[in-house]
């Protein structure tokens, strides 16, 4: 019982937040697989006015959080955004709720910059050696990080384990969360960006703590804010 | 234009290619074919919205998305101040609700270069980048103090058929925080050097364009919960083709 009510609360409050489907409650919705429209989704079965895929159904996350549905104002754990991870999983940021997180933009054909932000990323999980902490890299370039290449950037740089997600989102809400983050970017070339190199730590409950800014900088109080904040 | 009444009008812009103050390493940029909001976001289009969604009403907003200055010289959650004009354009509104504003009408936020593009249209020609009376007319708007206080078509109308492109407020763009200018491009920014301070003066592709250096450098600085008295915004539309 204590379990029903935990997801139907969980389920009201994620159609709360839900931009601009305040009709969505009872009837199943649609949405076209490639986003051609961005978020727009269709009352009825049918394809994609602009593509013409079949559209898929709006699933919804299934997952109970694991502690209290409180989320903060300041939390970004209220984006609604949807994301694919390096193992091919659709999940919201929500759910990744309960650990410290430790946050980076990098795009995996990135020569100059991003090597040396994943290099910062591994020195600061090994200095903080802790398991309440998810290191999440998010792609600047959803079209060309697919889960697939996320997958095969994270094998190569030996991140392949449950601390490390990369994610995966559309251009908007790419965009929606480098804003979230402060990251500024720009496409200057198809296969090259120019970005912003900060490192960002959220307490448990999704929100901003502090930000590392640079390359390859001391990293001292970033590790004692991310062990600070696990306890 | 065949909208719902509670939206407002757009004009399709014919796409072309331009050279922005600051494109990408080609410098010519392609934008396609889009449709541009006729005039600004008004407060009375704004105080509609808040009271169909009030989750962008001030007290509810969430301070992830908006910072304290958002509607801050509304009265209360659903009226106006006694001063404000219901079709003036709507400030003090950050990125994010201005986002979801475009979105609830079916909308989006026009692109830095789509938005850009339009702007560069005199009341006679496609583009007037190189028109100086054009230039000086809005390099002359911006001198003029709280012309956010005028109402929307007080200014020209280009040669799209859009309103007040110059002279009112300053617009948000979809891609705004793509401008590598602030403070923390000369620490933590792997290779940008177009668009610093005096490598700007020298790289910017049309030094006669002082007024697109002023609106590059106000996206520069500002962060996305923002919301400033001077910046409003307008929506736009992609065209869908087979």
């Amino acid at each position: 019982m204590k379990q029903t009510i935990k997801i139907l609360a969980s389920v009201f409050i994620m159609l709360s937040v839900f931009a601009c489907n305040n009709a969505s409650t009872d009837t199943t919705q649609y949405y076209c697989p490639m986003k051609c429209e961005g978020e727009k989704v269709y009352d009825e079965e049918g394809s994609c006015p602009v593509c013409h895929m079949d559209l898929v159904p709006v699933e919804e996350s299934n997952k109970v959080l694991s502690d209290e549905n409180e989320v903060s104002d300041a939390s970004i754990f209220n984006l609604t955004s949807k994301w694919n991870t390096q193992n091919n999983e659709t999940i919201e940021l929500k759910e990744l709720n309960g650990d410290v997180l430790v946050m980076v933009m990098i795009y995996t054909t990135c020569k100059a910059a991003c090597p040396r932000l994943v290099a910062d990323m591994r020195s600061i999980s090994e200095k903080v050696d802790n398991k309440e902490v998810k290191y999440v890299l998010v792609s600047i370039d959803p079209e060309n990080d697919t889960p697939q290449k996320l997958k095969a950037f994270a094998i190569e740089n030996k991140m392949d384990t449950d601390q490390w997600v990369f994610l995966q989102g559309t251009v908007d809400d790419v965009r929606e969360f480098s804003n979230v983050l402060s990251v500024k970017y720009k496409q200057i070339s198809p296969l090259d960006f120019s970005h912003s190199n900060i490192i960002s730590v959220f307490n448990k409950g999704g929100e901003l703590h502090h930000q590392q800014e640079g390359l390859g900088v001391d990293n001292a109080e970033t590790v004692s804010k991310i062990l600070s904040l696990t306890k | 234009m065949s909208l719902s009444a509670i939206s407002q009008n757009t004009e399709i812009i014919k796409g072309g290619t331009f050279v922005p103050l600051y494109g990408s390493d080609s410098s010519e940029v392609y934008v396609r074919d889009f449709e541009l909001d006729v005039y600004p976001v008004t407060n009375e289009q704004y105080l509609n919205f808040v009271k169909q969604y009030p989750k962008w009403q001030r007290s509810k907003s969430l301070s992830l998305f908006t910072d304290k200055n958002y509607l801050r010289k509304w009265t209360s959650d659903t009226t106006l101040s006694s001063d404000m004009n219901l079709n003036s354009p709507a400030t003090n509104i950050s990125w994010y609700a201005a986002k979801d504003y475009c979105v609830c009408q079916g909308k989006r936020l026009p692109n830095m270069d789509e938005w850009e593009y339009a702007a560069m249209a005199s009341q006679t020609m496609i583009n007037a980048q190189r028109d100086s009376i054009f230039n000086s007319m809005i390099i002359e708007s911006y001198e003029l103090p709280k012309t956010y206080l005028k109402t929307i078509g007080s200014t020209y109308k280009n040669y799209w058929g859009i309103y007040d492109m110059h002279g009112l407020v300053w617009e948000w763009t979809s891609d705004f925080n793509s401008v590598l200018i602030s403070g923390e491009s000369r620490q933590d920014v792997d290779t940008e050097r177009n668009l610093f301070c005096g490598s700007a003066s020298v790289n910017a592709t049309n030094l006669m364009d002082y007024a697109a250096f002023m609106r590059y450098a106000l996206r520069g600085s500002v962060k996305a919960n923002y919301s400033l008295q001077t910046l409003g915004f307008r929506c736009a539309k992609s065209i869908n083709k087979k």
